[in-house]
């Protein structure tokens, strides 16, 4: 804007020249009014003295005074004067009236730099619309250029279009007027051919008669004789009655072959009514049954009412016998309504379908897809599982069936271990059990011995009882049967020792008698016992007797 | 497979009898009869002139010798070799003679088609058939011999009568709305007659035995049309090979398309087999090499071996242009016939000379491309399977069945090209014939 300077109070000249200049100057250039209002802000200061000692000079002092006072009181001010008319000045109204001054003139100041500022911005946006409406105009010429092209392309495709339009007419007509020569050649040609003909057929005439008439080679035929016909039945004479005969035999050629041909439709007829209605019973079966669907009932119900009309109608056995107009129309109506009806259902269960994919399931007959998801889920974790049993088992059968020939002796061989063992504890349990009845045994003879030891005893006993009774009985006859009492014991004693071995002791002589015994039974129970083991199987008692005899 | 030795021949005219017990062959102007198994020669009748045509009559009892130079027909019993039979047609002429269906007629056609005369060997009687026309196939039996058509043209429209073969008497005679017959053919039920228009022309008409116009089928209006036709066995469809490159099969029923079978140049469907033939070369063991050479080991070096190959789909043919402005052109479907089960179409495109077309009917679609080394010169189904021989002027006989195909070289020295086939009625023997020497195979029962 400008560096402010302090301004001097300027002395009044009476140049008032300055004061001219200035003012025109001030009309002479508005638009520059930037420079100028710097100008009128700042005179410079080489002009500041002259042009404030041009207002005021010592001459005119009194003038130059009642002149500001003069300016002042039109201004609004308050006179200089001290008083109206006197000629004293009153300096606290000049300093009040320049203050007041200054102040207008710093509010001068501030409003001039408002206008300035505003002024810029005004520059500012004039610039940028100016800057704005150029661009559009260029580009406003760019569009009308490229519309003017454009025009132009599409003038040119036109009449390329009108160009291929015309050819094509000329082709067309090129071809129209070739079908026309060709026709008309054909005419041309046509009527050629028929007066060759002509011609010719004349001199075939002419030849014929020719022909006929010379006769110098006899047209003949030789033969050695005649040949019977093919079928035997000789030659007939033609009357009209073979005539009539003749037209007869073809129209029965004829009617053969239709009724033939008849037959043939008539069969096929009967083959396609028959996989119509098993078609139409097809699909009445695959459409939900009508009850469950109120809805359907409303929207088609006559339909259903014609439906199962036609259905009582046609299941009839003989009906689809018949093959007139009405029935076979029947027919085919009630297939087409039947197919209409199915792709309703079908149509209707894709919209379910698609709608099911959003989630809205109000359907109790329709599995919800997660549902059914999971049961596929589950049906698949099942079908793995299975196959993964059978697989383990088809692995172990396998094992079992078809292994290799050391794998098969390997298992041979633990399945005999396992044997062996099994074997071996029998035969454990099999000799304590032996010992067992050994002991038994022995503890049997033992008792058996003592028994037969105490039958002794008891027979001697009454023997001896029975003696001392019959001696008794006989004390009186004699007493010479004491001293055979004696033997008898000895007797019965040593009949008893000798049937065993003579014995020293009694009891000495029964335990070696039943140790003999025991072991003579032992032996016997021993070979017994041998049989027995020739039931275990054979290996084992082979090398059972191995071991033994090793 | 099993091959007689080669035999001499002249204008491949060797045939079969029809109950299949002999084989009659030409060698100039001797006819030689032999048995069909045995290859004995049985009879051997001398004709005046050189045998341009033979045809056994339908109870295999004769044969007729046609010779056109002269003008002579002759007939030979086979029963009683003494009997003779010469039928002489003055200046009349002869262009073709066939045998009636009951064996006891015989029909020629004069020349310039003046007339067909009816000769009859069991009486003197002579019947004449005015104004046939010179077209392919202008006379045609029904398959049972009963009715005979026979294509007239008179003020230059077309006819047709049909005559009762047993009487000759005329049945039926209507005109046709075809601009110039080109051919006519029975079904093989006896009740319709397919009528077909030149080949400036296309279209078929069908009409039934008492002679009502059944249908007329066009399939374009300004191409060349119909070059060849063949009805199924069971007269269920009626296949039009045209010059379109396409087959167009027609039904029994409605008597419309039913489909149509292109002969493209490339094959891209994948269930397609195509059968390549491929050369390989003969391994010559250096071991066995005499010298001089013998003439086995000399043919069997230069004659070259060759397989079949399955080719990868997409596969390209062989594809010759036609020549522009020539009549007649090598283009379009050619030759045409239905397998004797009625399963299969053999067709060949003349375009595609190298190729056969195998159809299966009941698909209606391309099973099997058999593509050979040289031109297709004839094939023939077997009468009894589905087995389809092909030819190709080589010495080699192409086997083809749904349980796949074979080459076989014809043994023998020297060039066999065979150029015709014609199996045995019984399908177990086949009968080559080249321009000089035909062979007959004799197929195993488990052959292919």
């Amino acid at each position: 804007m400008g560096d402010w300077k302090a301004i001097t109070v300027p002395v009044l000249s009476s140049d008032s020249k300055i004061i001219f200049p200035y003012t025109s100057e001030r009309k002479r250039s508005p638009t520059s009014m930037n420079t100028q209002v710097l100008r009128l802000s700042l005179p410079s200061p080489k002009n500041m003295h002259s042009f404030f000692g041009a207002f005021c000079t010592e001459e005119n002092l009194e003038q130059s005074i009642s002149y500001i006072d003069r300016e002042l009181t039109t201004m609004g001010f308050p006179s200089i004067y001290a008083e109206s008319k006197g000629k004293e000045l009153n300096l606290v109204s000049i300093i009040n009236c320049m203050n007041e001054l200054l102040v207008l003139q710093h509010k001068n100041l501030r409003a001039q730099e408002e206008v300035e500022i505003q002024h810029l911005k005004l520059g500012s946006d004039m610039d940028h619309l100016q800057n704005c409406y150029a661009k559009l105009k260029e580009q406003l010429e760019l569009s009308k250029r490229e519309i003017v092209g454009l025009q132009e392309r599409d003038r040119q495709l036109q009449s390329k279009n009108r160009n291929l339009h015309q050819l094509l007419k000329n082709e067309k007509d090129e071809v129209q007027k070739l079908q026309n020569i060709i026709s008309s050649r054909a005419t041309q040609y046509n009527h050629d051919m028929k007066r060759k003909e002509r011609e010719y057929n004349k001199l075939k005439e002419r030849l014929h008669q020719l022909v006929m008439n010379k006769k110098d080679k006899k047209l003949a035929m030789e033969v050695l004789n005649y040949v019977g016909r093919a079928d035997g039945k000789r030659g007939a004479w033609r009357t009209d009655k073979t005539e009539a005969r003749n037209e007869e035999e073809m129209y029965k050629v004829l009617l053969s072959d239709y009724e033939q041909r008849q037959k043939q439709l008539l069969l096929e007829n009967a083959e396609l009514k028959k996989v119509l209605q098993q078609m139409k019973k097809d699909i009445i079966s695959l459409l939900p049954p009508q009850k469950q669907k109120p809805k359907e009932r409303s929207e088609d119900g006559l339909v259903l009412s014609d439906q199962e009309e036609d259905i009582g109608e046609l299941n009839k056995e003989n009906m689809w016998e018949l093959s007139c107009e009405t029935v076979r129309e029947q027919l085919t109506n009630s297939i087409r309504k039947q197919w209409r009806m199915l792709k309703n259902h079908v149509e209707k269960l894709d919209n379910q379908v698609s709608r099911g994919h959003s989630g809205a399931w109000n359907e109790k007959d329709v599995i919800s897809r997660e549902d059914h998801e999971l049961e596929t889920e589950k049906l698949e974790l099942e079908i793995q599982q299975c196959k993964e049993m059978i697989k383990t088992q088809q692995q172990l059968l396998q094992q079992q069936l078809t292994c290799d020939d050391d794998t098969t002796l390997l298992l041979q061989d633990c399945y005999l271990l396992e044997e062996r063992e099994r074997l071996q504890e029998e035969w454990r349990l099999f000799r304590e059990q032996k010992k067992n009845f050994e002991k038994e045994r022995k503890s049997f003879t033992e008792a058996a011995i003592r028994l037969g030891l105490e039958r002794k005893a008891f027979e001697e006993d009454r023997g001896a009882w029975l003696k001392h009774q019959f001696l008794s009985m006989t004390a009186d006859c004699k007493l010479e049967n004491v001293t055979t009492s004696s033997d008898p014991d000895i007797r019965l004693v040593k009949s008893a020792s000798r049937q065993r071995k003579p014995p020293s002791v009694l009891s000495p002589a029964i335990s070696p008698e039943p140790c003999q015994i025991s072991q003579y039974i032992a032996q016997n129970s021993v070979a017994s016992e041998k049989p027995a083991a020739d039931n275990m199987p054979n290996l084992w008692v082979e090398s059972d007797d191995k071991e033994e005899t090793e | 497979m099993n091959f007689s030795e080669l035999f001499k021949l002249s204008g491949l005219l060797g045939r079969f009898s029809p109950d299949g017990k002999c084989l009659a062959s030409c060698i100039q102007h001797r006819l030689v009869v032999r048995d069909a198994s045995s290859l004995q020669i049985l009879q051997l009748y001398i004709c005046l002139d050189q045998i341009q045509y033979i045809e056994w009559s339908s109870d295999s009892l004769f044969i007729l010798c046609a010779m056109y130079k002269r003008g002579i027909v002759q007939v030979w019993s086979l029963e009683q070799p003494d009997w003779h039979c010469k039928i002489d047609e003055g200046s009349a002429g002869l262009v073709a003679s066939c045998w009636s269906p009951d064996g006891r007629h015989i029909l020629n056609t004069t020349e310039f088609h003046l007339r067909i005369t009816v000769w009859s060997l069991c009486t003197k009687s002579v019947s004449y058939i005015k104004y046939p026309k010179a077209c392919q196939q202008g006379m045609a039996f029904t398959k049972d011999g009963r009715y005979m058509a026979v294509a007239e043209r008179r003020d230059c429209k077309d006819f047709i009568s049909i005559f009762v073969c047993n009487n000759w008497q005329l049945l039926r005679h209507f005109d046709t709305e075809t601009q110039d017959l080109f051919g006519i053919e029975w079904a093989p039920n006896g009740c319709v007659l397919a009528v077909w228009d030149t080949c400036l022309e296309y279209k078929v008409l069908l009409y039934s035995l008492d002679g009502r116009l059944l249908s007329s089928y066009r399939a374009y209006e300004w191409p060349l049309g119909i070059k060849s036709i063949a009805w199924s066995p069971s007269s269920q469809f009626l296949a039009i090979g045209s010059f379109d490159e396409k087959v167009r099969i027609l039904n029994h029923v409605t008597w419309k398309k039913i489909t149509e079978l292109d002969h493209p140049a490339t094959i891209s469907s994948k269930k397609t087999i195509v059968y390549k033939e491929v050369e390989k070369s003969p391994t010559v063991d250096t071991e066995r090499l005499t010298f001089p050479p013998t003439r086995a080991l000399a043919s069997s070096l230069f004659s070259t071996q060759s397989k079949y190959e399955i080719s990868q789909v997409p596969v390209s043919l062989q594809y010759i242009k036609p020549v522009a402005d020539r009549a007649n052109p090598k283009v379009g479907v050619g030759m045409l016939a239905f397998s004797a089960d009625n399963c299969f179409l053999a067709t060949k495109n003349d375009n595609i000379p190298n190729a056969v077309w195998i159809w299966d009917i009941r698909k209606l679609k391309l099973s099997v491309v058999l593509e050979q080394l040289c031109t297709i010169q004839g094939f023939q189904w077997d009468p009894c399977q589905p087995r389809l021989a092909v030819c190709t002027g080589s010495s080699r006989v192409y086997l083809w069945s749904p349980a796949g195909c074979v080459v076989v070289q014809v043994p023998g020295e020297g060039d066999f090209q065979i150029t015709s086939i014609s199996w045995h009625s019984s399908g177990d023997s086949m009968l080559l014939l080249s321009k000089d020497n035909f062979c007959v195979c004799y197929l195993e029962r488990e052959e292919v």
